[in-house]
């Protein structure tokens, strides 16, 4: 299977033929943007120093080395995704306002995303977790720190990547959400499971 | 060697593999995650699976962490009565998680409760946190180190059932964390579960559940086959790694258990992630170690 590429500035048509489960990677730059980040941008109205719009941002707190502050050089010595969902409910008003295109992160999202992504062509994806290593050797140069005062988590770090990913789609442009639909599955697969177990475990007699 | 110099040594050795662990993970997880990924058919679990092992291979290349969150650090410590250096552990692995921390580098995961602040050095009031068994007629230390991630304690929980809901009450309340809290803990996950009488007492086996090696079994008849019917169970959730699907979902399932009060049964369950770090060294009265869970090292 070919590996499918995107790369920023991402337009709503780049996204039309992809689909919840689907695997892409990305070339180009992605920024760092987690708790406080959006808290600052919904709740207090301040502009993003980043202009995301049809960029990428990600959900995670990397360990960055600095090489000189002065000249805002910085290496990447591992990042990895934290969990999207502590994000879901500004994640509507974010990518509303900032239109970014890709939010990448850990584990699913919620409705508020899903209205997100439909309404705006946006895809919620996911890095597999616990990977920071090959993360950070697919970040090929950190190009800017912004609001460092926020420390080494919550700073912004625009990286120039190159096939960042793996990255799973969770939520596609239609809305269709891959975590939501495999609970579902799971939920009705461990019934019949447990009544298995039922059979063999009545030790208590 | 006298006894302060068995210590400085003890320290330093046990510094240095807290750091060898954040990189390298044991010999019973590496072989299982390679085995699910040999086994493994959907194309997109398959491709996690990969990810995982590029990371692994990577980690201990560049010698860098697997995962950034290198977790609060725990010891379980099973200390023999007559072990020369019992009264001096505890200080021996607080000052060892601190050197650990600065020459690894560690992430500063130790956050005070009540006064909210990061101490920066992995340190802190009980931290880390120490979990004793004292066994008669040994002179030497086993010492399991772990490190406790955020994302994989956040499923930690616990329940005092009634016996009327019996072991069919524990295997409901395992799977349901499963298909839960469990799906964000970075599966392929190694699941402890401890079944006792009140809940701390089956919140510590689930704990040291974890410390068992993937594969090994309860010396219990019954609960060997308890484990075995729940991984196989929760396997049959194709959860998958990352718990996006796949064919199959845990790297094992851990039961540790003790005896319990007649009107009730105690389950609790802890779980491992996939970068599950867990460390397995044992002491001689004369300082010597043997590394138990990672092939290659030696002191
Ligand atoms: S659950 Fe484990 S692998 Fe996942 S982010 Fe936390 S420590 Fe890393």
């Amino acid at each position: 299977m070919e590996k499918k590429i995107l790369t920023t500035p991402i337009s709503a048509a780049d996204l039309e033929d992809i689909k919840a489960g689907d695997i892409i990677y990305l070339t180009g730059h992605i920024t760092t943007c987690r708790d406080v980040a959006h808290r600052r941008l919904v709740e207090y109205g301040r502009e993003l120093p980043v202009d995301v719009r049809d960029g990428a941002i990600l959900h995670a707190g990397p360990i960055v080395r600095t090489i000189d502050a002065d000249a805002n050089k910085y290496e990447m010595v591992s990042v990895g995704p934290t969990t999207s969902m502590r994000m879901e409910k500004f994640e509507y008003e974010f990518v509303k306002q900032t239109g970014a295109r890709l939010i990448v992160g850990k584990g699913g999202m919620g409705p508020e995303t899903e209205k997100a992504c439909q309404e705006f062509k946006a895809l919620h994806l996911v890095f597999p977790a616990g990977n920071a290593v090959l993360a950070a050797t697919e970040v090929e140069e950190i190009e800017d720190a912004n609001w460092k005062e926020l420390g080494m988590p919550e700073t912004l770090w625009t990286c120039r990547v190159k096939e960042f990913g793996p990255l799973i789609v969770s939520i596609d442009t239609y809305g269709n959400n891959w975590f939501e639909q495999k609970k579902v599955e799971y939920n009705k697969t461990k019934e019949e499971v447990l009544t298995e177990i039922n059979k063999h475990v009545s030790f208590i007699k | 060697m006298d006894k302060q110099e068995q210590v400085k040594q003890m320290t330093t050795i046990i510094a240095d593999f807290v750091g060898h662990m954040a990189k390298v993970l044991p010999d019973d997880v590496q072989a299982k995650i390679k085995e699910l990924a040999a086994d493994e058919k959907n194309p997109l679990a398959k491709t996690i699976y990969e990810t995982m092992k590029t990371n692994m291979k990577l980690a201990k290349e560049l010698s860098r962490p697997s995962c950034q969150d290198t977790g609060v650090l725990q010891y379980w410590v099973k200390c023999g009565a007559n072990y020369p250096l019992l009264g001096e552990l505890e200080g021996i692995l607080r000052e060892a998680t601190a050197i650990a921390t600065q020459q690894t580098p560690l992430r500063h995961n130790v956050v005070e409760t009540f006064d909210e602040y990061n101490t920066g050095k992995n340190i802190g009031t009980h931290a880390p946190y120490v979990m004793w068994d004292i066994v008669p007629d040994r002179d030497d230390v086993e010492i399991f180190p772990y490190m406790a991630g955020g994302g994989c304690s956040l499923p930690g929980s616990g329940k005092t059932l009634m016996p009327g809901e019996g072991y069919e009450g524990v295997a409901k309340f395992v799977l349901d964390l499963m298909t839960s809290y469990g799906l964000n803990a970075c599966p392929p996950l190694l699941v402890g579960v401890g079944v006792a009488t009140s809940i701390d007492t089956a919140a510590l086996f689930s704990k040291k559940a974890l410390m068992r090696p993937i594969g090994s079994h309860n010396p219990n008849e019954k609960a060997a086959y308890m484990e075995e019917l729940l991984e196989d169970g929760i396997n049959k959730l194709h959860l998958g790694p990352q718990g996006m699907g796949g064919d199959k979902s845990v790297m094992g399932v851990n039961i540790e258990n003790g005896a319990r009060h007649p009107s009730v049964i105690s389950v609790a369950v802890n779980v491992g992630c996939w970068n599950h770090r867990r460390g397995h060294l044992i002491f001689d009265k004369d300082g010597h170690v043997q590394v138990l869970s990672h092939s290659g090292v030696n002191y």
